[in-house]
């Protein structure tokens, strides 16, 4: 990184050049809330439908969102897990 | 067109002459071959071509049926981007392995018989090499060497299976075998291995990021899906092909999310993406069949789409470690575009060409009863949604700014990434067109309410859990390492193994040879001291105790007569 002739400071953002929306912080917060709005405005339409589930328990109002949810969250925490048993240095092979 | 020309020999003989091409005549012809082909199959009716009697028994060079009609469609579609992408390429040997690797992919889907089918199952595996080795650095030539073995091995079994089966049967012919006996077995676990099944899958994160940048895209086309068609082939509704998809879904997940090299991460995203490919194949219904079929055509698309990008990243940047990049949607927005679009195809967003081709796999293995396989294959869905709708495209083109400052990717990169992301839109916007190429007639209708909005609730919800972990520090920080698999095994554990062993009869040889050789110094010592120069039997006697000596013997004999 420290080679890198475009690089003109450490850490945080590129200073230089012209700016973009998603430089502004204020911005990301946007999205952020956007999620949040958007997340809620789909689990209520599940209140509004006939839902077809595949199965029973997939019927329950919100059942995808919130599985999708802990799925994620899951996946993340068990990968950082995962790191403890097969992370090794980057030549680990070459050694 | 000539009737009963194979698509594939098209592609494979026409590689042959691009050594002689140079410059643009060279572009047009390696772009035209693959659209020829595509048109000579299009102009081929369906049935069987070029049966030949061997011996007794019958080879069938080109069989066009639905199933290998639309595999061969897609795969000469596949060569034809890849062709593009690499037109900037001015290394022959990529060009030629290339188009030959691809050539007998296509082939290997019209063999109708299984003979034929090894012969160019053992010619992906040899021109495809080249496109690993076309990286020229010494990672890339291990890494290649290993890949080969495997490949090669794989070959090897379906052969002996095959004998072993024609022997039994009488037959060659590749139609369903069903896992019933060892030979079928035995190419059970050849196909096993060419589709990266658990445990035999490494060879696929190991060393397709080592490929070439234009290798790579290739390669993630061909070799697999030759395996997924040859399953659907003959092993449809094999049950256990179920359970095997399924944790293929599942366990490349974990793996994906602390990779730091984004094509391996993509290379564990195909893996994932294979199993829900051969779950529809062990459900075996004309419904999953069908999903597995549109997925594999659909995979292969957003697959390559999303190796073109980080292809062109790798080009353009030199690296694509997720620890060295970071905000290059500045100067790189067409391929973040692109990028994005691939993203949102393989988390099967809505309007893209993920979601109508999963949603038949996930409802055939919903309607045959597999509650505990479905929870699993939507579980894999937030899975892929992390580590290619959302890791891929974060960590090249935004998460923070890592300063590079590079040129967009190159013309032909850009065409052919825009060709295939408008492909991926097409077919999640006009699903009809793809599902009347289908093995089998569809009655399904993926755009419902209660779909869409069950859809979009997974992968919001999910990608909400992503924004609450990066904004709380939770999400696992990009470090350059090495993620142990199970090429662990034959690059160190066997290795290590071997070295003990080899030390153990080393050192087990010299305690024996100096054991031997203390006795048979013990032993020439001893007869030293009885007959070398001072020995016993060394001394010099006198003669008279000799005569005296013989005298006694005589009386002792006289004695012994008389008694």
């Amino acid at each position: 990184m420290a080679s890198d002739p475009n690089k003109q400071d450490g850490e945080g953002a590129y200073q230089g050049g012209k700016s973009y929306w998603l430089d502004e912080p204020k911005n990301i917060n946007r999205i952020y809330i956007g999620l949040w709005v958007v997340c809620a405005l789909l689990a209520l339409a599940d209140l509004f439908y006939h839902k077809h589930a595949e199965f029973h328990f997939a019927e329950f109002p919100a059942s995808y969102g919130i599985y999708g949810f802990v799925c994620f969250v899951f996946i993340v925490f068990a990968g950082k897990l995962l790191r403890k048993f097969v992370m090794r240095d980057k030549d680990y092979y070459d050694r | 067109m000539i009737a009963s020309l194979n698509p594939a020999l098209i592609v494979i003989v026409g590689a042959l002459f691009v050594p002689l091409l140079k410059g643009r005549l060279r572009d047009v012809y390696i772009v035209a071959l693959p659209i020829l082909a595509a048109l000579q199959l299009i102009g081929l009716d369906h049935g069987n071509y070029g049966q030949i009697e061997l011996f007794d028994y019958q080879l069938v060079l080109l069989r066009v049926d639905r199933l290998s009609f639309i595999f061969g469609l897609i795969f000469l579609l596949a060569t034809l981007l890849g062709m593009v992408f690499a037109l900037h390429v001015k290394d022959t040997v990529q060009h030629v392995a290339g188009l030959i690797y691809a050539g007998a992919g296509t082939g290997a889907v019209f063999a109708g018989d299984m003979i034929s089918l090894f012969v160019y199952w053992e010619l992906t595996a040899i021109t495809s090499v080249f496109l690993i080795w076309a990286s020229r650095t010494e990672r890339a030539y291990r890494a290649g060497l290993r890949y080969l073995v495997i490949q090669v091995g794989s070959g090897v079994l379906l052969l002996a299976g095959v004998i072993m089966y024609a022997q039994k049967t009488g037959s060659i012919a590749f139609d369903h075998l069903g896992l019933v006996d060892l030979p079928t077995a035995m190419i059970f676990i050849a196909i096993g291995i060419k589709c990266a099944f658990p445990l035999l899958h490494n060879w696929l994160q190991d060393a397709y990021p080592e490929a070439t940048v234009t290798g790579t895209v290739i390669l993630s086309a061909f070799t697999t899906k030759l395996a997924v068609y040859a399953l659907a082939r003959a092993y449809a509704g094999t049950e256990i092909l179920i359970y095997i998809g399924a944790v293929m879904t599942a366990f490349p997940v974990f793996f994906a999310v602390i990779e730091n090299d984004l094509r391996r991460v993509l290379a564990y995203s195909l893996n994932n993406q294979l199993g829900f490919m051969v779950v529809g194949v062990g459900v075996g219904s004309e419904l999953a069949l069908n999903g597995t079929v549109a997925h594999a055509f659909c995979h292969i698309l957003y697959k390559a789409l999303l190796f073109m990008s980080m292809g062109a990243v790798l080009f353009r940047c030199g690296t694509v470690k997720a620890s060295e990049l970071g905000g290059l949607y500045k100067s790189m927005p067409w391929t973040a575009g692109f990028c994005i679009v691939g993203a949102a195809s393989i988390s099967a967003f809505p309007l893209f060409s993920g979601f109508i081709s999963k949603a038949l796999i996930l409802t055939g293995t919903a309607e045959a009863g597999y509650w505990g396989v479905w929870l699993v294959l939507v579980f894999a869905s937030a899975g892929v949604l992390e580590h290619s709708g959302i890791k891929i495209p974060y960590f090249a083109f935004f998460a923070h700014d890592s300063g590079r400052r590079v040129k967009e990717a190159p013309m032909n990169m850009l065409i052919a990434m825009g060709i295939t992301a408008f492909l991926c839109i097409a077919i999640g916007v006009v699903p009809g067109a793809l599902y009347s190429l289908l093995p089998f007639a569809v009655d399904y209708q993926p755009y419902t309410v209660s779909h869409v909005v069950s859809q979009l609730q997974l992968l919001f919800f999910a990608m909400l859990a992503f924004a609450i972990l990066v904004k709380k520090g939770l999400y696992p920080a990009e470090i350059d390492s090495t993620v142990l698999n199970t090429d662990w095994v034959y690059r160190k554990a066997m290795p290590w193994l071997i070295g003990k062993i080899a030390w153990g009869i080393g050192t087990a040889r010299s305690q024996i040879l100096d054991r031997v050789q203390r006795r048979l110094e013990h032993f020439v010592a001893s007869v030293f001291k009885i007959h070398g120069p001072v020995g016993v039997m060394a001394r010099t006697w006198p003669t008279g105790s000799t005569v005296l000596w013989v005298a006694v013997l005589l009386g002792l004999t006289l004695i012994l007569y008389y008694i």
